[in-house]
């Protein structure tokens, strides 16, 4: 008789609290779990009572990675509440600065959380010997975009310019002209990442589920757009709710959410599938070097997904700049008139579609808040993919079974900070 | 030997840690020549209860986190606040002005029961805190000199006057001056007084300077014509858990 008991107690590398249990009996699963333990924040306790101008900058201490998408959310929920329709110049700043975050992120997991497992390494700091050249570049990429974030909002941790409204600092056009120069050499860095993924065995693993995105007939979405299902077509994003349906569980302290199916999924995948031929050039080609084709149904492959946006989010940040040095920028009435209202904003966090819907009273004080975290949507899909893969590997030894459900999950790129308001893999023993 | 060094987060947004990561390439290779670091699990695999400096990130928010820390206590030679959850509780502890279940009803409805927490409260609240890096986030710079002056066996040199000593350095227009409170004269400095300097005002998330001087404060407002209450009620953000705060 075989006995497998898994138990990864806060699975690393992953931005958060997580643990996978799995339990076998002579090849049959009797317990197989993604719990997430992390420790509830209550954001939407604090925005109570808080006033407008506070909001955002509460907002964006719900995620230290993804800072910028929640603060970006939180503002337009508030324009939304109070009828304020950001300039053609806000949006232009906006979207450049939400290609900073998009690119720090991805490359952090990319390159520090991902790429390890590959190389068979614990963590990114023994390839500072081995792939020192790799993880320079990493650096360097992620340099870029604290550099990119600090010209336009002071810094890229919790940005500081970025308000309801448009912008409290604009930024140095000289700055942004010096900034082009080191996107397009990153350009070429990603042209190295695009060749070591093609060296590097992606698991072979196809689950097909509801894969659920913003969609902007424009451009590929980030920060506008309506809210698009694989399975259900469009709905417009004041109609989140509908399509969400949080409801808790209780291996976890992140809400877990399901539409048409029985989970769905959010993030560069989902992204992708739903809006691949907006992609620019550069990035296409990517996309089809990388043997990255719409639909994909392999989780797996959302690493590759997100190498691909890196350098759609690049090539996008050439376009942005071009524009703001073309028309220049000038000092724009910022003046906010509050008044009682609802509002919702939908951004693409890296991790997928966020929502930050509040309620102000009629002096721009906040009265009810709600958020829906892109990582609290995948979490019911991560363990429907557990489900699916772990009975074709179970036969395997434990550590490669082991190995295996974790850099599923890492695939993912979960960021259970956000979703508490994960990752271990417990083998019980 | 080179020291051991591990990072603990607790509640927070992890983002102090990552910041920690934001060095130039050359920084980090540096950094892993002098310290060994031994727990890190927002980025490695490994983990160590062998360690000499213990940085803490995030604030106490659970019962659960309360031994959690003491242990890393009794392991650690120094133990570091990073970042101002744990330094002074922070934007966590806005939660507490709510009953706790309340706070749990708000936001889990009738499962609240499943859910461990209490008020949030800074590292210092629960051990002796040897260090402080003091922000949100903290500044880079700042945390690397901080290490430095650590392997130097040097008490690291951290600013005790406020923000409007650097702000005026750094050329602002008093914020004031735009009609709009802020906490620059009564929050240590050290952060370059970056948020006036990008458009906006003194969130006071490096907590006070250790003798604020309240009356000016009081003269500031009376002079602009804003209230006592109007600059509290900011102040909460960061700073529910100090005094002035609660």
């Amino acid at each position: 008789m075989t006995e497998i008991n898994i138990d990864v107690h806060q699975i690393t590398r992953v931005e958060g609290h997580g643990n996978i249990v799995l339990n076998a009996k002579d090849g049959k699963i009797e317990e197989l779990r993604w719990e997430i333990p992390e420790s509830p924040r209550f954001f939407e306790v604090m925005f109570r009572g808080r006033s407008y101008e506070d909001v955002p900058l509460i907002a964006s201490r719900i995620c230290g990675i993804c800072s910028i998408s929640h603060t970006t959310c939180s503002i337009q929920a508030t324009e939304a509440a109070f009828g304020i329709k950001p300039s053609e110049q806000t949006l232009l700043l906006r979207k450049l600065l939400y290609n900073a975050e998009t690119l720090e992120s991805h490359i952090l997991h990319i390159l520090f959380l991902a790429t390890p497992d590959f190389l068979g390494v614990g963590s990114v700091f023994p390839l500072v010997e081995t792939h020192k050249d790799v993880v320079l570049m990493a650096l360097r990429l992620k340099k870029l975009a604290y550099n990119l974030a600090e010209a336009l909002a002071g810094r890229k941790t919790h940005p500081i310019s970025c308000i309801v409204g448009g912008f409290a600092k604009l930024p140095e056009i000289d700055a942004l002209k010096a900034l082009r120069k080191r996107i397009e050499e990153a350009l070429v860095d990603l042209d190295t990442v695009v060749e070591l993924f093609k060296t590097l065995s992606i698991p072979d693993f196809v689950r097909e589920t509801e894969y659920i995105s913003l969609k902007d007939p424009e451009e590929y979405a980030f920060i506008s757009g309506d809210i698009a299902s694989t399975d259900a077509g469009i709905e417009p994003a004041s109609d989140y709710l509908t399509v969400t349906n949080e409801f808790c569980v209780p291996q976890s302290t992140a809400k877990y959410t399901k539409n048409k199916r029985d989970s769905y999924m959010v993030g560069a995948l989902a992204r992708f599938n739903n809006n691949y031929a907006q992609l620019l050039p550069r990035a296409q080609k990517a996309a089809e070097e990388l043997g990255l084709s719409a639909p994909c149904h392999n989780p797996f492959m959302i690493t590759v997904a997100q190498v691909v946006e890196c350098i759609h989010v690049l090539e996008n940040s050439i376009n942005l700049i071009d524009q703001i040095v073309a028309r220049g920028l000038e000092e724009e009435d910022n003046t906010v008139k509050v008044r009682a209202g609802r509002g919702i904003g939908a951004v693409e966090a890296p991790r997928g579609i966020l929502f930050h819907d509040y309620t102000y009273d009629e002096n721009g004080i906040l009265t009810k808040a709600n958020c829906v975290i892109p990582t609290n949507q995948n979490h019911n899909n991560i363990q429907k993919d557990m489900e699916s893969l772990a009975p074709s590997i179970i036969n395997r030894p434990e550590d490669e079974i082991r190995l295996t459900l974790e850099m599923l999950v890492r695939a993912y790129d979960p960021c259970i900070s956000c979703s508490a308001h994960l990752l271990r893999v417990h083998f019980k023993k | 030997m080179k020291p051991k060094v591990a990072f603990f987060d607790f509640t927070g947004c992890e983002g102090c840690q990552l910041d920690a990561l934001n060095l130039d390439g050359e920084e980090v290779v540096d950094l892993l020549n002098a310290v060994d670091i031994v727990n890190f699990r927002e980025v490695m695999t490994e983990r160590s209860d062998n360690y000499d400096i213990a940085f803490i990130e995030g604030s106490i928010s659970r019962e659960s986190e309360i031994p959690r820390l003491q242990k890393i206590r009794e392991q650690a030679k120094i133990v570091v606040a990073l970042g101002a959850c744990a330094c002074i509780g922070g934007i966590n502890c806005l939660k507490n002005h709510v009953p706790m279940e309340e706070a749990l009803r708000i936001v889990y409805g009738e499962n609240a029961k499943y859910y461990d927490t209490i008020p949030a409260r800074p590292a210092d609240a629960v051990v002796k805190v040897d260090y402080y890096v003091r922000g949100c986030p903290p500044v880079t710079a700042e945390l690397v000199k901080v290490i430095k002056a650590l392997l130097l066996g040097k008490s690291p040199d951290i600013p005790n006057y406020p923000v409007c000593v650097e702000c005026k350095m750094a050329g602002n227009v008093c914020v004031f001056e735009r009609g709009m409170t802020c906490l620059g004269p009564v929050t240590r400095a050290g952060c370059s007084a970056i948020c006036v300097s990008s458009g906006q005002r003194c969130w006071g998330c490096r907590g006070l300077v250790d003798e604020p001087n309240i009356d000016s404060q009081k003269d500031i407002l009376e002079k602009y014509g804003l209230t006592v209450e109007q600059v509290v009620e900011k102040f909460k953000l960061f700073n529910t858990y100090s005094e002035v705060g609660k």
